[in-house]
């Protein structure tokens, strides 16, 4: 599904990624730990095609097509999706129709018919449901106003809704407590399925209790410095990413 | 003074002519008071210049320097089928101008709300002048402010609306004036004159539109009356063609607990003026004043308001909102006046503006006047670009680069519809906007 090939990217001439090496598969869940400054929302906006950011080398394969020659709008379309760690307020516009607009902008470039209202409204209450979200909630302005909370199972609802081959969640567990952590984990869950793939990008072994990767990579200084099972989520949480950061200028990992 | 003697000379001569014409209306003695006293502040006056402070951010030179006539009668050729896209259904009156001239075959009125009055003013100052003259030229000030002059000197005809005591009209009033140009450069001065008596409510939409691409020049004065404890929406649209000079002033008089918001919306126009002029002259008195300008190519919209508080526990609001494109410039200067009785004054002015291009241009300028101790002012603006962050955000989802900036355009649009009262005005505003906007994508169903 997604194959990261020796990723090298630079902002304002300061390389955050330093030959990154990653390859996903269908029906995997791997998260990207890491500490701060590592480089890890780097990675996930770079996929989410961020154009501020400066690949220098390297190479990314989404599907087997070249995900760097992408556009954000192309890379959505082709079934990527990126859930902000820092979403985005858009007052004057509602959430359904955002939301419509953005289906019907992925339907139509995938040649499906698009939906109209009739049919998009049952299937977007549907899917507030599956996360708690009140349906009053749909009338509102883009995460206009919201929590923190709001705004992070805003972006777990239209993950559900615009259903992606791959997801990548950015930092998606912070600022949530843990009753929104469960309701955000259950939606991400529901979504698991032999041909979607999911990227956990996140500082804190917590959210891994309820999403339980395949595989664990830790990103330390640009490069994934260690890869394992979910058991190394716990051994980080027992040691600290010293622990790792010790170990990578010793004996560099090669994945 | 008028710059040229040539330019005064051609307004002695359209003063004659005007004269001549004698719509019967000139007979009435009062009224050519007026307009003689007028006329001559308009000489002394002069048009006025980037050195007055008012005038600071707009050069009137082109309106100045040319000659404009006043246009013949029963040239116009207007037919029904011109004025169709105009036609809003649920209205309690249209009434339609051609060039400033009052189109009684053109308007639609409705009978059935007794007291109500939508009339040409030319007919009311002959039939009610007990209705007008109290209030016809008593608040826009035609003695300091120069265009105000001209058009007292020189209007023909417009509207005049009358709402009697504790009518509650929810219909809306809609006043369309249509601006036929011809190849000489014509000129209009539509005139109205709202009265809302005590307990009243009512909706007035005034659309400037032109038939025509062509020169020329409006020159508008509404004056408004809201009677204690009145609710009143005023909504303008300047929409005409883009080599059109327009200068309106909508001076408002208050009386006590009066309720009004005024939304205006500028879309054509080469050098449009909208002047705004509330005076808050009754205690508990509330307005708000709402406005959105979209400007593009080399248009020039200058915004000026004057909210005078003259009165106690007044409150008011001003929120603008500018899209400038192209190398289209834009002003927002907006004055607060606090009266020295006028204790727990509370306003604010909020101007927000997107430049989308390197050559569109904004002057934004808040002028506070405090003259009372017990008030709270507060006023703020921006000028800025469409908000990169959102614009990904939007894109991450599928939209592609034109319906990303579509949408967030029509969202920094639409925080001034949201400002006013849902309805049938507002959705034709909506529309209106929204096909003025580049790349706006219209919203339908499930908004």
């Amino acid at each position: 599904m997604l194959q990261i090939k020796n990723l090298h990217v630079k902002v304002e001439n300061h390389e955050i990624l330093k030959g990154v090496n990653l390859k996903v598969n269908a029906g995997e869940v791997h998260s990207i730990m890491g500490p701060n400054g590592s480089g890890k929302s780097t990675l996930a906006l770079v996929l989410a095609r961020r154009e501020t950011f400066q690949v220098t080398q390297g190479e990314v394969l989404f599907n087997g097509k070249d995900l760097l020659a992408m556009k954000p709008e192309e890379a959505a379309c082709e079934g990527l999706f990126m859930a902000f760690q820092y979403p985005i307020e858009i007052s004057g516009i509602s959430n359904a129709y955002f939301l419509r607009a953005a289906l019907n902008a992925i339907r139509k470039y995938r040649g499906q018919e698009e939906m109209d209202a009739m049919d998009f409204l049952p299937f977007y209450k549907e899917k507030m449901k599956l996360l708690d979200v009140d349906e009053r909630f749909m009338n509102r302005s883009v995460n206009e106003g919201s929590s923190g909370g709001e705004k992070k199972r805003n972006e777990i609802l239209q993950m559900a809704l615009l259903e992606p081959k791959l997801a990548i969640l950015d930092e998606t567990d912070s600022g949530l407590d843990i009753d929104a952590l469960k309701i955000v984990a259950n939606g991400v869950n529901a979504m698991r399925s032999p041909d979607r793939a999911t990227i956990v990008v996140t500082h804190y072994q917590r959210l891994l209790n309820y999403i339980v990767p395949d595989f664990v990579h830790v990103l330390v200084d640009g490069r994934i410095a260690k890869s394992g099972g979910k058991e190394l989520a716990l051994a980080l949480e027992e040691k600290g990413y010293a622990w790792v950061e010790a170990e990578d200028h010793t004996a560099p990992v090669a994945v | 003074m008028i710059t040229t003697t040539q330019q005064l000379q051609s307004y002695l001569q359209a003063f004659d002519q005007s004269q001549k014409q004698a719509p019967a209306h000139n007979q009435e003695a009062w009224l050519r008071g007026v307009r003689e006293d007028a006329f001559t502040r308009f000489c002394q006056l002069g048009f006025p210049t980037v050195h007055e402070e008012d005038w600071r951010f707009t050069n009137v030179a082109p309106i100045a320097e040319s000659t404009f006539q006043l246009s013949e009668r029963g040239l116009d050729g207007v037919t029904d089928h011109d004025v169709a896209p105009y036609r809003l259904a649920g209205l309690a009156s249209q009434l339609v101008f051609v060039n400033g001239r009052y189109a009684p075959g053109l308007s639609r009125l409705t009978l059935g709300h007794k007291g109500l009055k939508v009339a040409s003013l030319a007919e009311a100052i002959l039939k009610e002048r007990e209705k007008v003259e109290p209030h016809f030229a008593r608040y826009a000030d035609y003695r300091q402010e120069a265009f105000t002059a001209l058009n007292t000197a020189f209007f023909e005809d417009g509207a005049f609306v009358f709402i009697p005591r504790g009518m509650v009209l929810e219909e809306p009033i809609y006043l369309l004036y249509l601006n036929v140009s011809s190849e000489t450069p014509l000129m209009a001065h539509p005139r109205n004159l709202i009265v809302a008596e005590e307990d009243s409510q009512a909706t007035v939409l005034e659309d400037y539109v032109s038939l025509r691409s062509g020169v020329s020049f409006s020159s508008v004065v509404t004056e408004m009356v809201a009677g204690e404890h009145t609710v009143l929406h005023h909504y303008r649209i300047e929409r005409e063609d883009t080599q059109v000079f327009h200068v309106s002033t909508l001076r408002t008089q208050q009386g006590r607990s009066a309720s009004v918001s005024s939304h205006s919306v500028l879309l054509g126009g080469a050098l449009v003026r909208n002047n705004v002029h509330p005076v808050l002259a009754g205690e508990g008195g509330e307005c708000l004043i709402n406005g959105l300008f979209i400007g593009n190519g080399r248009q020039h919209m200058d915004n000026y308001m004057k909210v005078e508080h003259a009165s106690a526990h007044c409150a008011s609001r001003q929120f603008y909102n500018g899209i400038l494109d192209g190398e289209s410039r834009g002003v927002f200067h907006g004055r607060i006046i606090v009266h020295k009785d006028a204790q727990k004054t509370d306003a604010k002015q909020t101007n927000r503006n997107l430049l989308l291009s390197d050559g569109a241009q904004m002057d934004t300028k808040p002028q506070l006047e405090i003259h009372a101790d017990d008030v709270k002012c507060t006023h703020g603006a921006t000028i800025g670009q469409i908000d990169e962050e959102a614009f990904f955000y939007l894109r991450s989802r599928g939209l592609d680069e034109a319906s990303a900036r579509g949408l967030l355009l029509f969202a920094f649009a639409s925080e001034c519809l949201e400002r006013m009262k849902p309805g049938s005005i507002r959705s034709y505003l909506e529309r209106i906007i929204t096909q003025s906007l580049p790349q706006a994508m219209y919203p339908e169903a499930v908004r």
